[in-house]
Parts: C-alpha cells; sequence; structure tokens
C-alpha cells in the first residue's frame, strides 16, 4: 500500500517493511512513501507499531537487543537500514523530539547547541545565532530569551517540549519524527505545539506519531492507520477522515474501538 | 485490639523504634569514645591522700569502684613516677585513706621518658644558664627553660643537617652500588670520585656527630630538683621535661589554653614513648595520604569498569558472572585481602621492579616490601566493588530518554556517555566514593601485613626529591589503635590514648566524608532529573 499527497516529491520510501522483536513480529509487510514538506501522522491504537515504525526511520531501534529488520526503507536514495550507513550522520538528518520532554540537565543555551557541539562547531557567533533562529522557529524565544543561562530543568513540560524541538531544529534536519509530542502536555502547550509544528512544515518534513485523532486531523496532510502491526490504510489525512476505505479505518476514528 | 493492629499504626511504631535503637547505640558509641577522649587532656587536679599506715601518695583520681573482692569503695589513682616506684597507677581503698588534701604548690612533670612525674619542685640548678636567682623555684625554672630554647634550637638545626647529610650518602651510596653493578671496571674512575665524594660526606657527618654529643651533654646539665610526695629527691633534667604544670593552681582558663596546647601537639606532634604519648601527626599523616592514594587508584577503575558492564557489555551469562563476583569482591574478608596485597603486590609486583630496576640493591629489597603505594593499592582493591555497584546504579537509573535524545540529535555513545551520562552519574560515584573512602580509612587488618608500622622513622612525604616517596612504610591510626591499646607495654596509661586516636579517626571520616557529600550535593543540585 503506497499513498502521499500527489503533489510532494517523495523523501521517505518504506517498502515491505518487516520488523521482529525476538519471536514477536512487530511490523508486517509495510509500504509507505512520504511526500517532502508534509505532515505525515501514523494514528492506531497502543502496540498497533507505529511508534516501532517511527524509530526504524533514525534506527533508535539499533539500541533495543533482539531487533530484527527486513525490508527496505529509503531515505533521499540511500538504504537507512544498510550498515555501512552513517547512523550519526543521518541522525543528525533525521531529527526526533520524544513523547516525555527531555531536556538534558543543562543551560537552556547549551540544550540548545548540544548537537552542534557534538558535531565540533564551537564557534560562538554560529552557535548565538543557531540558539536564537532555533528558539525564534520553536515560538519560545519571547519566554527564555532573558535566562538562556538558566538550567533547562526548571521550566514548565510545554516549555520543555518546545526547548525539545528547538533543540532537534538547531542541526537542521530535513526530517523531525515526533512520538506523541503532545502527549503529557496541557491543552494549552498543546496548541502551541499544533501550531508550531505547522509553521515547521515549510522547512521541515514531519512525521508524527499520535493518539489523538483531532489533533492528527488537525495538523497532518496524510495519515496512516496502524492495526497490530499492518499499515491497514494511508491517504490524504482530509479522505482518510471523511472517507475511508476500509472499515477498521472507520471504525477506529469513530470511535468504536481502540 | 484487632482493630488497632489492622490499622498498621504498630508497624510504623515497630519501625520507628528500631530506627531509635540503631541511634541510641551509634550515640552511645560516640558518647563513650568523646567522654573518654576529651577529658584525658584536662589538667586534672592532684590529690594528696595521707593513708591509715602513714604512707602518703599524691596523684590524679581516674576511676571509682567496688572492690570485686571486698565489696567496699575504692579509687584508681595515677600517681605517675613511673620510673622510682614501676607503676603509673595505684588502687587505694577508702578505707584506707585518713585524710586529703589538694596542695596548691604540687607539679605535674610531663617527662619525654617515663611517664608523668607527680610531686613538688624545690629548686633549680640552671649550670650556666641566665637564671634570676632570687626567684621562686618555678619561674626560675621557666626562665631556665626560656634560656635553653636557642640551644636546643641550634641541636634541632643540626640535625637536620646531618640527616639531609645522610640522605645525601645514602644517595651516593646507592648510586656506588649500581655503577659497581653495572660494570665495576669500566666505571672505576666514576666510582671512586663518588666514593671520595661519600667519605667526605661522612667526615663531615663524623665531626656533626662529636658536636652534637658534646651539645647534647652540656644540655643535659641544667636541671629541675623535685621531690615526690614521700620526700625522696629527683632531678629531671630540663631537657627531659616537657612541660610542667600545677592543675591545683590554674584558673580554668588557664586550663582551657593547657587543654588547646595539648590538642596542638596531639595534632602536629610525633609520638613518644612507644606512642602512648605525645602526637599522632604521623599516623594522621599516613592515613589521609593512604586513603587519598586508595581513591586515586579505586575511583578511575571502578568508574570504568561499571562504564564498561552497564554502557558497553552485553547483557548475557558473562556480564551478569562478573556482576555476582564484583558484589561477593566486596564481601570478602579483608585479611584475604591483606594477604593477597602481599603475595601480590609486594612480592610479584614489587619484587620484579626490584628485579628491574633496583638489582644492585638487592637482596634489601626497594619496593618489594610493605608500603604506602602497595597499602593503597591493596585497600583500593578491597573498596573497587563499592565504587562499581554505585556507578552502576546510578548510571543505570538515568532515564532511557535521557540517552536516546542525545544519540537522536547524532551523538556517539561515547559522546553521550561523557556529556551528559557521566555527569549526571556523578551524585552516585561520589556514593561510592563516600562509602570506599570510610571503609578505608577504617581498615587496619590488610593493612598489618603490606606496609604499617607501628613507628615510622621518615613520613612518606618530604622535601626529597621525589618528595611523596611511595616505596615507604606508614602510620595509621586504625593500627594505632591497635598497638597502642594491646600491644603496648603500659596498657592502663595508654587506654586514654586509645580513645583520643579513635576520636581523631572518626573525625578524619567525618571530615573527609562531608567534604565528599557537599560536592555531591552540589552536582545533586545541578543535574536532579525532575521536571517540576
Amino acid at each position: 500500500m503506497t499513498a502521499t499527497a500527489d503533489t510532494a516529491q517523495t523523501i521517505m520510501d518504506i517498502e515491505k517493511l518487516n520488523l521482529y522483536y525476538g519471536d514477536k513480529h512487530a511490523l508486517k509487510d509495510v509500504s509507505l512513501k512520504m511526500g517532502k514538506n508534509q505532515v505525515t501522522a501514523f494514528i492506531g491504537p497502543s502496540g498497533c507499531g507505529k511508534s516501532t515504525l517511527l524509530r526504524c526511520i533514525n534506527r533508535m531501534n539499533d539500541l533495543i537487543d533482539n531487533v530484527r529488520i527486513e525490508g527496505s526503507l529509503r531515505f533521499d536514495g540511500t538504504e537507512i537500514n544498510d550498515p555501512a550507513t552513517d547512523v550519526i550522520s543521518l541522525r543528525r538528518r533525521i531529527g526526533m523530539v520524544f513523547q516525555q520532554s527531555n531536556p538534558f540537565p543543562k543551560s537552556i543555551y547549551e540544550n540548545i547547541v548540544y548537537g552542534l557541539r557534538i558535531a565540533g562547531i564551537n564557534d560562538k557567533a554560529v552557535l548565538d545565532e543557531t540558539v536564537e533562529r532555533s528558539l525564534r522557529n520553536a515560538a519560545i524565544w519571547d519566554e527564555v530569551k532573558d535566562r538562556l543561562n538558566d538550567s533547562a530543568l526548571g521550566l514548565s513540560g510545554g516549555q520543555a517540549q518546545r526547548i525539545c524541538i528547538a533543540r532537534a531544529i538547531a542541526v537542521n534536519p530535513e526530517i523531525i519524527l515526533m512520538d506523541e509530542p503532545c502527549s503529557a502536555l496541557d491543552p494549552i502547550s498543546t496548541l502551541k505545539i499544533e501550531e508550531l509544528i505547522d509553521e515547521l512544515k515549510q522547512k521541515y518534513t514531519i512525521i508524527i506519531v499520535t493518539h489523538n485523532m483531532q489533533q492528527a486531523a488537525r495538523v497532518s496532510d496524510v495519515t496512516a492507520f496502524f492495526y497490530l502491526g499492518e499499515l491497514i490504510e494511508a491517504g490524504s489525512t482530509s479522505r482518510i477522515f471523511t472517507n475511508p476505505d476500509k472499515k477498521q479505518t472507520e471504525d477506529y476514528i469513530t470511535g468504536r474501538f481502540g | 485490639m484487632k482493630k488497632y493492629f489492622k490499622t498498621g499504626e504498630p508497624y510504623v511504631l515497630a519501625t520507628g523504634a528500631a530506627l531509635a535503637l540503631i541511634l541510641v547505640m551509634t550515640l552511645t558509641l560516640v558518647g563513650v569514645v568523646m567522654k573518654n577522649g576529651l577529658g584525658y587532656f584536662w589538667p586534672a587536679e592532684i590529690t594528696r591522700y595521707e593513708l591509715a599506715d602513714g604512707t602518703i601518695a599524691m596523684g590524679q583520681m581516674t576511676a571509682r569502684e567496688k572492690n570485686p573482692v571486698s565489696g567496699k569503695g575504692r579509687i584508681q589513682v595515677k600517681v605517675g613516677n613511673r620510673d622510682m616506684y614501676s607503676q603509673d597507677f595505684r588502687w587505694i581503698e577508702d578505707s584506707d585513706i585518713s585524710s586529703r588534701s589538694i596542695p596548691a604548690d604540687a607539679v605535674l612533670v610531663e617527662r619525654m621518658e617515663h611517664g608523668n612525674f607527680i610531686g613538688f619542685l624545690k629548686d633549680v640548678q640552671p649550670n650556666g644558664l641566665a637564671v634570676d636567682g632570687a626567684a621562686a623555684p618555678l619561674q626560675k625554672l621557666s626562665q631556665a627553660r626560656a634560656a635553653l630554647e636557642p640551644r636546643l634550637d641550634a641541636v634541632k638545626k643540626l640535625r637536620d643537617k646531618m640527616s639531609s647529610i645522610n640522605y645525601k650518602s645514602e644517595q651516593l651510596r646507592l648510586k656506588i652500588l649500581k655503577l659497581e653493578y653495572k660494570n665495576r671496571e669500566q666505571n672505576s674512575d666514576r666510582i671512586a670520585e663518588l666514593a671520595t665524594e661519600r667519605e667526605k660526606l661522612t667526615e663531615e657527618f663524623e665531626t656533626m656527630n662529636s658536636q652534637l654529643a658534646q651539645m647534647q651533654s652540656e644540655l643535659t646539665q641544667p636541671r629541675g630538683i623535685f621531690e615526690d610526695a614521700s620526700g625522696t629527691v629527683r632531678e629531671i633534667a630540663l631537657t627531659e621535661i616537657v612541660r610542667i604544670q600545677r592543675p591545683n593552681d590554674m584558673s580554668v582558663f588557664a586550663k582551657s589554653s593547657a587543654y588547646l596546647v595539648r590538642i596542638k601537639e596531639l595534632l602536629l606532634g610525633n609520638p613518644r614513648e612507644s606512642n602512648t604519648e605525645g602526637g599522632l601527626f604521623p599516623a594522621i599523616f599516613g592515613t589521609v595520604m593512604m586513603v587519598m592514594l586508595m581513591s586515586v587508584f579505586s575511583l578511575p577503575f571502578g568508574v570504568i569498569a561499571a562504564i564498561y558492564l552497564r554502557e558497553y557489555a552485553k547483557d548475557g551469562l558473562m556480564t551478569r558472572m562478573v556482576r555476582i563476583a564484583v558484589n561477593n569482591l566486596a564481601g570478602v574478608p579483608s585479611i584475604v585481602y591483606g594477604v593477597f596485597g602481599l603475595g601480590f603486590f609486594v612480592y610479584g609486583i614489587g619484587g620484579s621492579i626490584d628485579q628491574l630496576f633496583y638489582p644492585e640493591r638487592l637482596p634489601t629489597p626497594t619496593f618489594g616490601t610493605g608500603g604506602i603505594l602497595w597499602s593503597s593499592l591493596t585497600l583500593a582493591l578491597l573498596t573497587v566493588p563499592v565504587v562499581i555497584i554505585a556507578t552502576e546504579e546510578s548510571l543505570a537509573s538515568i532515564p532511557r530518554g535521557i540517552r536516546e535524545g542525545s544519540l537522536a540529535l547524532g551523538a556517539t555513545r561515547f559522546q553521550t556517555l561523557v556529556r551528559i551520562l557521566l555527569p549526571m552519574a556523578t551524585p552516585g560515584i561520589m556514593t561510592g566514593l563516600i562509602l570506599s573512602m570510610a571503609r578505608a580509612a577504617g581498615e587496619v587488618a590488610p593493612l598489618m601485613i603490606v606496609g604499617v608500622v607501628k613507628l615510622a622513622p621518615t613520613l612518606p612525604f618530604d622535601m626529597n626529591f621525589p618528595f611523596f616517596h611511595m616505596d615507604r612504610k606508614f602510620m595509621h591510626l586504625g593500627f594505632h589503635i591497635f598497638d597502642v591499646g594491646f600491644q603496648s607495654p603500659n596498657v592502663e596509661a595508654a587506654k586514654p590514648m586509645v580513645y583520643v586516636t579513635t576520636m581523631l579517626l572518626m573525625g578524619i571520616v567525618i571530615v573527609a566524608t562531608s567534604l565528599a557529600i557537599r560536592f555531591r550535593a552540589r552536582m545533586r543540585k545541578k543535574y536532579q532529573t525532575s521536571n517540576f
């Protein structure tokens, strides 16, 4: 099954992807194309494999023992799962924002420039410029500009999550993966993040996992529905939410199960 | 009643009671040590007892108890004058005392040898020292001692010079040995040169030595003439007197300042009289240096081992076995480590070092005998499991999200470790260090076979290159407690010293660990992971 909004250029091409945790078959024959500068949302009940798929894209699953991956994941023509692929530069090109905001126990400034510092960039002018640009893009500059040297641990949940987004965009990735970025936030913070996603779409490709169907409907261009490790249906968000092809998709979206 | 038990209240009370019991026991221990230790330096009253049989005893009361045979009360008195009556202490039955008095002019003389003298100062023989002949004996004595001061300084200077010459001469001897060992024929010129140099030094040393002998015999001439309670006259050379007090005639203020002087001597002075008197500086220094060296070895090794176990090793049978072994290692009796240290470090590594680098000195060992380096390494081995366990725990407690966050930004595992994980694990690592320092400072058994001695002639640190002498034997407070308390010829007199030493050891542990705890608290504040 393949689907993108027709006009977009494909940036991520997943073909017949199978993933096993030991004996457990967690992703079954998933094939999906994602377009550049689009927001793709993965929806589905818990344990359906949407986060697992997301973590395949920047090879986060490498950290887990006993994972076996078959099939192909092509990003801009390069095969992600190829052992020869440089994971470090791959992760630099594909940023990630996690469910639980995870600021490092450092100052706000150091959090933002972390990605640059580990890449060996220590030029003060570049760092300053990046901090301001990233924080502005993450719509949190005005809230923290006077306390850049305070610990990032003192921020509220919503602010911390936006700092994490700023941290991800500081290294100028092409894709940003978001794993339920709003599930731990209050409605106002959630709204802010959603507005932010809309902004970021101009420059970045965004893939977001969410439990919240309204959120998927609000922010995404393309929606993919997963169930028990299978991709049931994918297509433009307006179509999936108004006129899905599959009965399962309709049942999930209307809240009959899940 | 049943309902009351159901509320769970009694169990809470029981846990509280258990904690209280532990606290009481700890406080009792500290209290006993403090009570016995702190009082030791207070100038106690000297009492003169006239006994029923007409004899007279004079001294400081140290204890009161019921005679286990007669059931009547008796007191223990420190009468001193060990050189005259062969015993420092004596028991006096309450019923034998016909009268007691507190003579204001009774003096307590602390001597370099033979313990305290208790009696009366009668006169001073200044023998050439400038003294006001009309003054009271005590004034005369202090004038004479002041006049003696520059001469003692001269002796000390001469001694220092001699020991530095001695050191140089020893270095020359070792150089000659080395040259001879390498090739006697080829180096014969150089050897002869060094030998003459050494001869010169020996000569110089001999002249100084005879000079010293003369100075010292002159110095023993000025004497104080004392009389004990029963009227026996005793002459004591002024150089023998460490200090002289009239405790019955001292104000509280004077006693306090005398007390502080004693504490200062304890902390900075050298031991006398087979360690039962004088200061503990060499033991304090040895303990602190040994613990610091131990930390230098055990901290990096423990942390590195824990990092490998937690971050890099695959979680398989091997890792689990290593972990179990580490945990068991923490429970091995410390004497076993001592035996291991003797076999492995001292004879194994130390012996090899001697073979390789100091073969000319053999059979006299250099590193092939107990020393502070081997002691520290042995204790590092003993405490490294604690550091490993603590570091592993703290690495494991770092949330996964933090690790993934760093990796997702393109950091390598090593960058994540150095920039994020290690700083966050520091408080836990510090906990391990604190525990291991406390353990190492108090450990005695293994040290007894790998380098601790009753009396070390030199500190492991001095101004001669390379300053830290790792091969030297050293003194240690824990061993000092054992030695003074159980190996001393004069156990009764040494008893307070045991408490004082215990107090010092506890003090050192408390100071060292509170420094580490303060550092840990600072790190905790910086790296707490909670968001709210």
